[in-house]
């Protein structure tokens, strides 16, 4: 056992990081655990000349395809949308795209405005000082008053379009829909202490160049500067309660395998929509045996994951290919509800860039647009650095079937029950996909595109977590407060995408930092009545 | 719990090929990419590409010995022993039959050949890792955007 701390925080990640930080000015005793390590940048891809097979190995975002000592594996079998996570010190963060857009205000309000799930107990207006903050802190690039928000700026300039950025923006015009340049966690200009971007390529398997902005180099530096401790390799088994029902801290297993218990005053869990919901339903005791803070039977329910068809083009003049950041343009025309589409709430397209060689030809030989043997270096020629893709970002609403459970039988490497996901669509999410599926390839081909295809068995997978301890005033139908404290545990609380109530559209970490700093905000406000 | 791996674990397959596997590999390789003197390249049986690839196998390794067991099986036994236009009926059979096997193991093939100096050059690459001098991407003209911003706003209030 060691020295009890004032907060325990569980994963240090996208909402770890930034909720350490703004709690660090109280100067209460504060510690992460984090089963991850610490990765260096020059462990990262783009160093070698395999940077694109590493795509497929250590550095895939699939933690059932990484197998890497800090990875637990997830049974996804009975889900469309696999399951994405990283485990380290900056947690998902230092996998995404660094897509940044911000919920919209109409998100937080769905069943008021479109009569469908549950309206947020909070606004947009309530997270919009977060957002600026958080913006600030990771330092985000865009361009200011797009139609489609209420007016906000960013700390840098965006992301240069490039060849496809500017055929879609042209394309677009012509066709009369709103686009704008996405705001993107990627400095184009020095931003404190990081570099700017030099278009390495995919961003996703993290940035050797540090322009990409993970927690692991904008909030810890600062919150270990300010006394917080981040324990690394530490892989957290249950979270403990006493007599009284309340937390009493975490029982963990450290970089040894040793079984430690770290007593805390509070806990707050930030490790994502599955790591989550999967630690509170293996913290069983007498009093809670259904699992911790699940007396409303929501914990692990509710998941959303942001089905994401995918459609690609391929054209006869030269594209980006894979020589700049992923993403470049977002379109809000279909993100507001219009029922005469045939389905209620909306999608986000986002567009990118193309795959390097590998994907490529990868792509051509399984689809038969390349040929095995003599024919084969022809047609690379006529497909490499021509392809650019358009996602289709569905808002997912949440249903109960749709969630974790504990797997019987798979557990991580000490011995944890692994989380199984159900997950199907709903008819209204079908129907949207297949309406953003729909205008996706028109605008492909208006843009000039010869060839076109569609991912829709196999969707991209995001690594978007979502719903799965939402908040809400009811403890009958909600997890946590509208201030992430546990209806049943009141010193437990949780900061990160499982308090979504709904999913929006849109890439949520720029909304799950907000609202990691919002509970913060609202947890200093309140230190004198943390419990009440 | 690191994030890196010292050791593949044995639940990944043998990471080494058998002289036998690695016959059939090479063969395999020049009927799916051949060498082209048009283009300046080697095939994907090049003995530098094949050395990197029996080096590469990495998660895939059981997949890659199943795929090779499968052709040979499919050529009765011995695939580089075939005559050219045998070993193309054999590959055939193999792209309709070969599944998940024949993908994981054509990626790595794939991984290693469009990583190889010779092919790089002649796609017009730079034959280097992206870290440190990066790419340039093409500034654009954000007076694209008029139109947009003329049409106003399209949020709703809530």
């Amino acid at each position: 056992m060691t020295d009890p701390v004032d907060i325990l925080i569980i994963g240090s990640g996208a909402s770890g990081g930034a909720f350490a930080w703004s709690m660090a000015d109280t100067r209460m005793r504060i510690v992460c655990l984090e089963q991850g390590d610490w990765v260096k940048p020059t462990d990262y891809p783009a160093n070698g000349r395999d940077w694109e097979a590493r795509r497929y190995s250590d550095s895939d975002i699939l933690p059932n395809r990484r197998q890497l000592p800090a990875d637990y594996p997830v049974n996804d079998d009975n889900s469309i949308t696999k399951i994405a996570t990283y485990n380290a010190v900056g947690g998902g963060t230092v996998h995404y795209a660094a897509h940044f857009p911000r919920l919209h205000p109409s998100d937080f309000r769905v069943k008021s405005l479109d009569g469908v799930a549950e309206d947020w107990p909070i606004t947009y207006r309530t997270l919009e000082p977060f957002f600026t903050e958080n913006d600030r802190m990771m330092g985000i690039s865009g361009m200011a008053n797009d139609p489609s928000y209420p007016e906000h700026d960013y700390p840098m300039p965006p992301i240069p379009p490039g060849r496809s950025g500017t055929r879609f923006a042209e394309t677009m015009n012509r066709l009369g829909w709103h686009w704008w340049p996405s705001a993107a966690a990627i400095a184009t200009q020095e931003y404190e202490g990081r570099a700017a971007c030099i278009n390495l390529g995919h961003c996703l398997p993290g940035c050797a160049q540090g322009a990409k902005a993970s927690t692991d180099i904008t909030y810890w530096p600062q919150a270990i500067r300010s006394g917080v401790e981040l324990r690394t390799n530490c892989r957290v088994r249950e979270i403990t309660v006493g007599p009284d029902g309340m937390a009493t801290g975490a029982i963990y297993y450290d970089r040894d395998g040793q079984e430690v218990f770290q007593p805390a005053h509070v806990v707050v869990m930030a490790a994502n929509g599955i790591g989550t919901p999967r630690l509170l339903l293996n913290s069983t005791s007498e009093r809670f045996p259904n699992g911790l803070a699940n007396s409303s039977d929501l914990v692990g329910r509710n998941l959303m994951l942001h089905p994401w068809p995918v459609v690609q083009g391929w054209f006869h003049e030269e594209m980006d290919g894979q020589r700049g950041p992923i993403v470049s343009l977002w379109s809000k025309q279909f993100y507001e509800t219009d029922l005469s589409r045939g389905f209620t709430r909306g999608y986000m397209l986002q567009f990118g860039r193309g795959p390097g060689p590998v994907g490529e030809a990868q792509a051509g030989l399984e689809s038969g647009r390349m040929p095995w043997g003599e024919g084969h270096h022809a047609a690379m020629r006529r497909y490499h650095h021509r392809r650019a893709h358009i996602g289709v970002a569905c808002d997912d609403l949440p249903e109960q079937h749709n969630r974790i459970t504990l797997d019987p039988h798979l557990k991580d490497s000490h011995g944890i029950p692994a989380p199984r996901i159900d997950y199907t669509l709903s008819p209204n999410t079908a129907a949207m996909m297949e309406h953003g599926i729909a205008r996706a390839t028109e605008l492909m081909r208006e843009a000039g595109a010869h060839t076109t295809t569609v991912s829709r068995e196999i969707l991209n997978y995001p690594g978007h977590l979502l719903g799965t301890c939402r908040m809400g005033t009811n403890p009958a139908t909600s997890v946590v407060n509208e201030w992430g404290r546990s209806h049943d545990v009141r010193n437990l609380f949780v900061i990160d995408g499982s308090v979504f109530v709904t999913g929006g559209g849109v890439n949520p970490t720029s909304t799950i930092q907000a609202i990691a700093l919002y509970i913060a905000n609202e947890m200093k406000q309140r230190l004198d009545t943390l419990f009440d | 719990m690191s994030n890196t791996l010292a050791n593949p674990p044995p639940s990944w397959g043998d990471p080494n090929l058998s002289d036998q596997e690695k016959r059939t590999l090479a063969a395999m390789c020049a009927r799916m990419i051949p060498a082209s003197d048009e283009y300046k390249v080697p095939g994907a049986d090049d003995p530098l590409i094949q050395a990197d690839i029996a080096k590469s196998l990495g998660r895939d390794a059981t997949a890659v010995h199943e795929a090779l067991a499968l052709l040979d099986r499919l050529a009765g036994g011995d695939f580089a022993a075939l005559p050219v236009a045998k070993q193309d009926e054999a590959c055939a059979t193999l792209r309709a039959e070969g599944g998940m096997n024949l993908t994981l193991t054509t990626r790595i093939v794939l991984q290693c050949y469009y990583r190889d100096d010779r092919v790089m050059i002649s796609l017009g690459m730079e034959p280097r890792p992206p870290f440190p001098k990066g790419h340039v991407l093409p500034q654009g003209d954000w007076s694209l955007l008029d139109p947009v911003r003329a049409r106003g706003k399209i949020w709703r209030d809530a």
